[in-house]
């Protein structure tokens, strides 16, 4: 299959960028994006050109590196990583526009690579769990109720790829720190941080610059992982005991007059 | 809860369900015009009387009235200033160049800025035509309101700005009201087909409730006033000008 390329390419987090067209012939439909862009690259290389910067990782859509804008659209048209989508979903000889995520909070290091520390920030001021080491706990002791669990895991396949931040118009990350406080909050592991978890991470996510949600749902079409905006209201729940909690607990003394 | 995005959003939530209760308890009054001209006594000159001498003497004169308007331009206040400092925050955190590509959002969604501006813009005409009197193109007499309904509804401009308004509103609301379940994390998805459709339900419940008034003057289904409407007003409210 031949396709036409028009690829964002920007030397450095501080350069202008600009787009960029080549033309890639004879690629396999079974080809996945990222081999395709491979392809492109081995030949830049053999006429000694700058290769093109990518992010990649798993090549099998669980680590969510493989951050591009395909069309406008965070991964690609099928709804899947990057590394997932294959050429034999685009039309042959279509023109084909690749960029990089677009957000003020997960900036352009070069090419079509971005820096998503940001989020990695979001998960830390998450914090730990409180556990017990030692001896292997007993299976049975910390009973979950089927429903509960499944949502927890239905949240915890977050991948953190920042698709959902990209896909945003306000450029808003509460999909993704919806997700992993679903995950955390709902499973008996994640309760005794409970409160501070859910403050803090909207805490770190409102101090990167993240926006904040109006309701579009754009994020959850997004998502590789179909995470399903519920997170979100479940985020706010949580965000809302958390800042609640902050309070002193302990009740004050009363005196007379 | 101001400094953060989340509880901002919560507070627009919230502010905006009070709007939305008043404005179905707004309806619900507007709705006594129905009752027609009433012989000499429109329902609906009864029922702003009421409204006003509410509690009394307990309440002094008008004081449920005054306590209501301060809450709401409180409400409408904090509603507005919130809504403009989240914009301003989720501008700067997308380069604007690039602005993301539209798959999923609703046309209401969307708007929701627009639809508020308008809104804003329309209630202060309304304030200034039918409670103020400042905008008197249809002649307006404090204390006749069926006669000032049936005057201004005999325009079709005015019939067309207030049935525009509600297009705004309808517009508004339509994102709203399933948008301020999702802030206050009231959704699930079990819930989500119910609220949607709660949600237009509502929608469309407040709209054509709005609408039903100028459309049934406009098209002479409540009929004209009662000829002493003028001085009925000026006896029984004690008022006028
Ligand atoms: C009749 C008066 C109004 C009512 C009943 C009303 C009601 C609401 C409600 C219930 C929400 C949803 C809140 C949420 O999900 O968090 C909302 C959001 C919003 N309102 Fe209003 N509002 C009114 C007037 C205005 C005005 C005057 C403006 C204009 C400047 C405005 C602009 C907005 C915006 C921009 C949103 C945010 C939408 C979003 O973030 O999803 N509204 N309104
Ligand atoms: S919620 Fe979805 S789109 Fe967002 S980071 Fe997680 S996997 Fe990626
Ligand atoms: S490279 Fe790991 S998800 Fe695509």
């Amino acid at each position: 299959m031949n396709f036409k390329l028009v690829i964002w390419r920007q030397h450095g987090p501080d350069e202008e960028g600009s787009f960029e067209t080549h033309e890639v012939a004879g690629i396999d439909p079974d080809a996945s994006f990222l081999e395709m862009l491979d392809q492109l690259n081995a030949r830049l290389g053999r006429e000694k050109r700058p290769s093109i910067a990518f992010d990649s990782d798993c090549r099998e859509g669980i680590c969510g590196a493989c951050s591009l804008v395909i069309d406008g659209t965070p991964h690609g048209p099928q709804q899947v990583t990057s590394c997932q989508t294959y050429m034999r979903d685009f039309v042959d000889g279509a023109t084909i526009k690749v960029e990089p995520y677009r957000s003020n909070v997960l900036p352009v290091i070069r090419d079509l690579v971005v820096d998503r520390s940001a989020l990695d920030r979001v998960i830390e001021a998450g914090g730990f769990i409180s556990t017990t080491t030692g001896p292997q706990p007993n299976p049975n002791a910390m009973p979950i109720a089927p429903k509960v669990q499944e949502q927890a895991m239905d949240a915890a396949v977050c991948i953190g790829c920042g698709a959902c931040v990209a896909a945003c118009p306000n450029g808003s990350a509460v999909l993704f720190t919806g997700a992993k406080v679903t995950h955390l909050n709902l499973l008996p592991q994640g309760q005794p941080e409970r409160e501070d978890r859910a403050f803090n991470m909207v805490n770190q996510m409102d101090e990167e610059g993240f926006g904040g949600c109006t309701n579009f749902g754009e994020c959850s079409r997004a998502c590789p992982q179909e995470i399903s905006l519920d997170v979100i209201g479940m985020l706010n729940r949580e965000y809302r005991k958390g800042a609640a909690a902050q309070r002193p607990k302990h009740r004050s003394e009363m005196i007379a007059q | 809860m101001w400094r953060s995005t989340i509880g901002k959003k919560t507070i627009v939530a919230v502010t905006g369900t009070i709007l939305i209760a008043y404005l179905v308890l707004h309806m619900v009054g507007n709705l006594n015009s129905l009752f027609g001209p009433g012989g000499g006594e429109p329902r609906i000159d009864w029922y702003a009387e009421w409204l006003r001498t509410f509690g009394e003497p307990l309440i002094p004169y008008a004081g449920v009235v005054w306590a209501v308007r301060a809450i709401l331009l409180g409400a409408i206040v904090v509603h507005i200033v919130a809504v403009v400092q989240l914009r301003t925050r989720n501008r700067a955190a997308r380069p604007a160049e690039f602005p993301a590509r539209r798959i999923g959002r609703s046309w209401e969604a969307r708007l929701m800025m627009v639809s508020g501006v308008l809104l804003v813009a329309f209630i202060v005409f309304h304030l200034l035509q039918f409670t103020t009197l400042t905008i008197d193109v249809t002649p307006l007499e404090a204390g006749a309101l069926y006669a000032n309904l049936y005057n201004a509804f005999q325009e079709w401009y005015l019939v067309a700005i207030y049935l525009a308004a509600l297009v705004f509103l309808g517009s508004h609301l339509r994102h709203a009201v399933w948008s301020l379940c999702q802030t206050l994390g009231l959704d699930s998805p079990e819930r989500n087909a119910g609220i949607r459709m709660g949600a237009n339900v509502l929608t469309l419940v407040i709209v054509l409730g709005f609408a039903l008034v100028p459309i049934l003057f406009f098209t002479g289904a409540l009929g004209e006033p009662p000829a002493d409407e003028l001085s009925a007003s000026l006896t029984t409210l004690g008022g006028g000008s």
